[in-house]
This record gives C-alpha cells, sequence and structure tokens, in this order.
C-alpha cells in the first residue's frame, strides 16, 4: 500500500511537534525534581488528576513524582494576566517570543531521530527533511533564536531586559565560531576522499558504527558541549537571564503566555542541543560503540525503527539529564570570565584541535 | 582585629576547571540520593520544643471544672491588649458555688496577640497557658478572634492534681482556717 508521501511527512511532521512540545513540558518538571533531588527536596508532589489519580498505588505513586504537573504548569501560562507594559515597543515586543521558540521548533526539520530498514536491506532516514546540508542548516537557523533574546531586550525599552540582550548576543557570537570550529574535524573524518561530500546528520551519525565520535575526538566534543551550554543561553552561562544580577534579564517583562513562549523556546534549545551532540558524538543510535543494530540483527522493520528512535531518544534524555544536572552544579560565571572563556581559550583550542585533526586524518587517510 | 585571609593560588588541576567541574558534579549526583531533609507540612509536623509558647488556650482541671476566675489580670497585662473578658458569676447551686466567679465571656484576638507569654505568666489559677499549636488562619477578622468555647477546645485539660478549690472549700467546712 502506498501512501501519498507529502501526507506521510505531514503525519510525520505532527508527531515530532508533539513530541518535542510535551518532551519540552516534562523537561521543565524533570528541571523541577533533579533540581529538589540534588537541593534535598522533594519538588512537585501534590498534583494530581481526578480520575488517574484516584488509582490505588498507581494514582497516589505518579501523583508523588509530579507527573500531572505540566498540564496546570502550561494552563497557568494561558489564563494568567498577560501585561504588556506601556513603556515597550509593542511589534518587537510581540514578535521577540515567537521569534525565539520557531528556530528551535523549525531545526527539528533536519534533526533524524533513527534509521528504518526495509527488507531489502534499504535504510531510510527517520528525518522530516533529509537534505545534505543539515548541519549547516541547524546551525544557520538555531542561531537566529538570539534574535528572539536581543529582540526581547531591546523592544522592552527597560535597563536590565536590554543588559540581558546585549550580553546574550555577545556571548552567541563569541561561542558560535569555536562551536562551529570543533565539528569541523567530525565533518572532515566523514567526508573521507572518495565519498561523497556530505554535512547529513542521519550520514553522520550511521559513520559512527565504531568509534564513536566522543571517544577518539574527546576535545572537540568538551569544546562543542561547553559551546552547547552556552548557546542554550544554560547555567553555567545563563548570562541573558542572570537572575541575581538582571532581575530575570531579557524576559523581565514578559508575563504569562509570552513568558510561557520563552520558557518552552529555552527547552526546545536545550532538545535539539542534546539530539545533535547525541548526533554529532555520542553514535546516533547506535548502542555500543563497535555495536550497531545491524550486527545485533534486530535493525528490520517496525521494530528496528522503534529500538533506534528509543536508543536516540534514551541518549537525548541523558544529556538533557547532564544539562540539568550541571545547572544545579556550578555557579554562574562573571560576564567577563564568560568572554575570556570564549575568545582567549575555547577559540584558539578548538582551532588547535582542527589542525591537530586536520594531520592526523590526513596521516590516516594516505598512508593506511 | 580584621584577618586576612589570603586567597591560595589555584593548582594546576584547578586552574584546567574541567576537573573540578567533575568533583562538583559527582558531589551534586551523591546529593541526588540523598533523603529530603525538608518536612511536608501539613501531613508531617515539626516536633515543637519544651518551652514553646504557641496560641495561648484556656484549661480545665481534671474534674472538669474551668480553671479561670475572671480575676482579669490577664487583660490587664496584655501588652497589645488582646484579651477581653466579661466576668460571670457562678450558680448558687454549683459545687463550685465558693469560687464565686468564672468567666461569661472570654475572647483573645489572636490578630493583636504577640505571644508574649504575660498572661499565662501572671495567672494566679494556672488557667491560661500557651500551647503547641503554632498556626492560626482564618478568612475574616471575626475568626480571628477566640472566644470562650475555642479556647477550651483548644487548651483541654491541665492533668494537675492540686484542687486548690475544694481544699479550701473542705477547710472551710471542718472550721479550720487556710488549707
Amino acid at each position: 500500500m502506498e501512501f501519498n508521501p507529502i501526507i506521510v511527512k505531514f503525519v510525520y511532521a505532527a508527531i515530532v511537534v508533539v513530541v518535542i512540545m510535551t518532551l519540552c513540558a516534562y523537561a521543565v518538571l524533570a528541571e523541577r525534581k533533579i533540581s529538589s533531588w540534588i537541593q534535598g527536596r522533594v519538588g512537585p508532589n501534590r498534583t494530581a488528576l481526578p480520575i488517574i489519580g484516584g488509582i490505588p498505588l498507581l494514582g497516589p505513586f505518579l501523583t508523588r513524582l509530579g507527573i500531572f504537573q505540566p498540564l496546570p504548569d502550561g494552563l497557568k501560562f494561558l489564563f494568567k494576566e498577560d501585561v504588556v507594559p506601556g513603556h515597550v515597543n509593542k511589534v518587537y515586543f510581540i514578535m521577540a517570543p515567537i521569534l525565539s521558540l520557531v528556530p528551535a521548533l523549525t531545526t527539528v526539520a533536519v534533526v533524524p531521530f533513527g534509521q528504518f530498514v526495509t527488507k531489502t536491506g534499504e535504510v531510510i532516514p527517520l528525518v522530516l527533511a533529509n537534505v545534505n546540508v543539515g548541519l549547516l542548516f541547524l546551525f544557520a537557523v538555531s542561531s537566529l533564536g538570539v534574535y528572539g533574546v536581543v529582540l526581547a531586550g531591546w523592544s522592552s525599552n527597560s535597563k536590565y531586559p536590554f543588559l540581558g540582550g546585549i550580553r546574550a548576543s555577545a556571548q552567541m557570537i563569541s561561542y558560535e565560531l569555536a562551536m562551529g570550529v570543533s565539528v569541523l574535524p567530525v565533518l572532515l573524518w566523514v567526508n573521507a576522499p572518495g565519498k561523497e561530500g556530505t554535512m547529513n546528520l542521519f550520514d553522520i551519525a550511521q559513520a559512527q558504527n565504531g568509534f564513536w565520535f566522543a571517544m577518539w575526538m574527546p576535545l572537540s566534543a568538551i569544546i562543542f558541549l561547553v559551546c552547547l551550554f552556552a548557546e542554550t543561553n544554560r547555567l553555567p552561562f545563563d548570562m541573558a537571564e542572570s537572575e541575581t544580577e538582571l532581575v530575570s534579564g531579557f524576559h523581565t517583562e514578559y508575563s504569562s503566555f509570552k513568558f510561557g513562549l520563552f520558557f518552552v523556546g529555552e527547552y526546545a534549545h536545550m532538545i535539539i542541543g542534546s539530539c545533535v551532540f547525541t548526533l554529532l558524538f555520542l553514535g546516533g543510535w547506535n548502542p555500543l560503540p563497535f555495536v550497531t543494530l545491524e550486527t545485533l540483527g534486530m535493525d528490520k522493520g517496525i521494530l528496528g525503527a522503534a529500538l533506534s528512535v528509543g536508543i536516540f531518544l534514551g541518549k537525548m534524555c541523558a544529556m538533557m539529564f547532564l544539562f540539568m544536572w550541571v545547572r544545579w552544579t556550578l555557579p554562574r560565571f562573571r560576564y567577563d570570565q564568560v568572554m575570556r572563556l570564549g575568545w582567549s581559550i575555547l577559540l584558539p583550542l578548538s582551532i588547535a584541535n582542527l589542525i591537530a585533526y586536520a594531520l592526523i586524518i590526513f596521516y590516516l587517510d594516505t598512508a593506511l | 582585629m580584621s584577618i586576612v585571609i589570603k586567597r591560595k593560588p589555584l593548582t594546576l588541576m584547578e586552574k584546567l576547571y574541567l576537573p573540578e567541574i567533575a568533583r562538583g558534579l559527582s558531589t551534586t549526583f551523591r546529593k541526588l540520593w540523598e533523603k529530603p531533609v525538608t518536612l511536608e507540612y501539613p501531613e508531617q509536623r515539626p516536633t515543637i520544643p519544651e518551652g514553646y509558647r504557641g496560641v495561648p488556650t484556656l484549661v480545665k482541671d481534671p474534674e472538669g471544672r474551668e480553671k479561670c476566675v475572671s480575676c482579669q489580670l490577664c487583660e490587664f497585662v496584655c501588652p497589645p491588649k488582646a484579651i477581653r473578658i466579661t466576668p460571670g458569676s457562678i450558680p448558687e447551686d454549683s459545687d463550685y458555688a465558693h469560687v464565686e466567679k468564672a468567666p461569661q465571656e472570654f475572647d483573645i484576638d489572636m490578630l493583636r496577640c504577640i505571644y508574649c507569654g504575660m498572661c499565662q505568666e501572671v495567672c494566679p489559677e494556672e488557667a491560661i497557658w500557651l500551647q503547641n499549636q503554632f498556626s492560626m488562619s482564618g478568612y475574616t477578622r471575626g475568626e480571628m478572634v477566640n472566644n470562650k468555647e475555642k479556647l477550651y477546645e483548644l487548651g483541654g485539660t491541665l492533668p494537675d492534681e492540686h484542687f486548690k478549690w475544694r481544699k479550701k472549700k473542705e477547710s472551710a467546712e471542718k472550721g479550720g482556717g487556710h488549707h
């Protein structure tokens, strides 16, 4: 039975967006729970839905885990009063939260979530847009997310959001460079001579059927990870928000649903960042280094596809946990420290790393 | 005298920063599994230390007699004037007619009370006690005024087998002087 490919894509897009939004909601819950556990608290443990919460044993257990918490959290954003202060530039003020969420959801298009192997052995990537410039597209669009922050800071027309916006843009410029340079060794290795050149995230993930890139390019992985933290404005790099210095930075003047969009945008960025790190350095959907689903003989059909998506999402959740774990461990950097780290440590380091790996890969490709 | 603590120069490992981050992460990871130190308040209550001064209450003696004789000393001593007593007499046919007086109304305005405990200190009958209850809440100002009924409900019985007034009565009947 043949489906219209456009309809299939629509269905897949709907699924992806729903999954990403659900993940965002539960990432917020996970953040609250993890922070409370690290701080010796219990965290959200009261919200119960009428029927499910009433099931003996399971209901109280889920309530205690706070499983139902995202729903009232979201409703709160919808029903609170939406204040637009008189001194703001209304057009940009309303545009900013949308601009910060849209790039995060757009980048999802090029992120593959798994593979589907047909009976004949043909490998189909589970991705919305299997474009050849995947990684480049992703970098380009995800950087646009900073416009939301900068615009919010500027259009709020008050000093703390303004400072937050300025910091966000400076930080973005500083870390984007090191981030871009740090993935070049990966691309050098994937685009070996004699092969067709590619920046497709699916191909990069498939190339890690042996060593994962995090294992033999650890420095690249670390630099990329640090830059990822900076790009997503997470602690210890949350210069744009830094609530102890700037009230709450760029979204000080925002309330209700507009604030909710920023909030979801931040977590969507985190999720996409985790996905990209998993694809680039943690072997995508390969269960273990040197072990692929094919060697296990479990790569065929729907089951194989579900397994690959499961492994991928598992790794992504582990990355999300790392994001939260770091947030509740490290204090915020000072602004000048952030700049120094970006320009005088990470950038030279990533360039040196690139040169070193260029030589190594040249040696491996020619001498062996 | 001020003490100057010299900041130690960082070692190489500390300057690399990443090992120290790993150390911090391991600390928080251990904390992740530890039991919460918080109290889940409405269900779990803190243990109240001895001598705690909570909400002032009125008590009865083990025979069920209200100890207050409405001398109004607490009313006079109360710094924020939270106590208001309307004295009344004990009916002639009561067992305790010789006590003569009991409060007809006894109101403590908990919006005024400062929990100083002077009422308890001044009471000659040991009838008013600041007990363990620490939270008072209500929707109206009226609800925050504890009347006599509420005060006895909160106070309960003081298990003190002294029975001063019974002894007074007995010694008076036997023609003796003071007990």
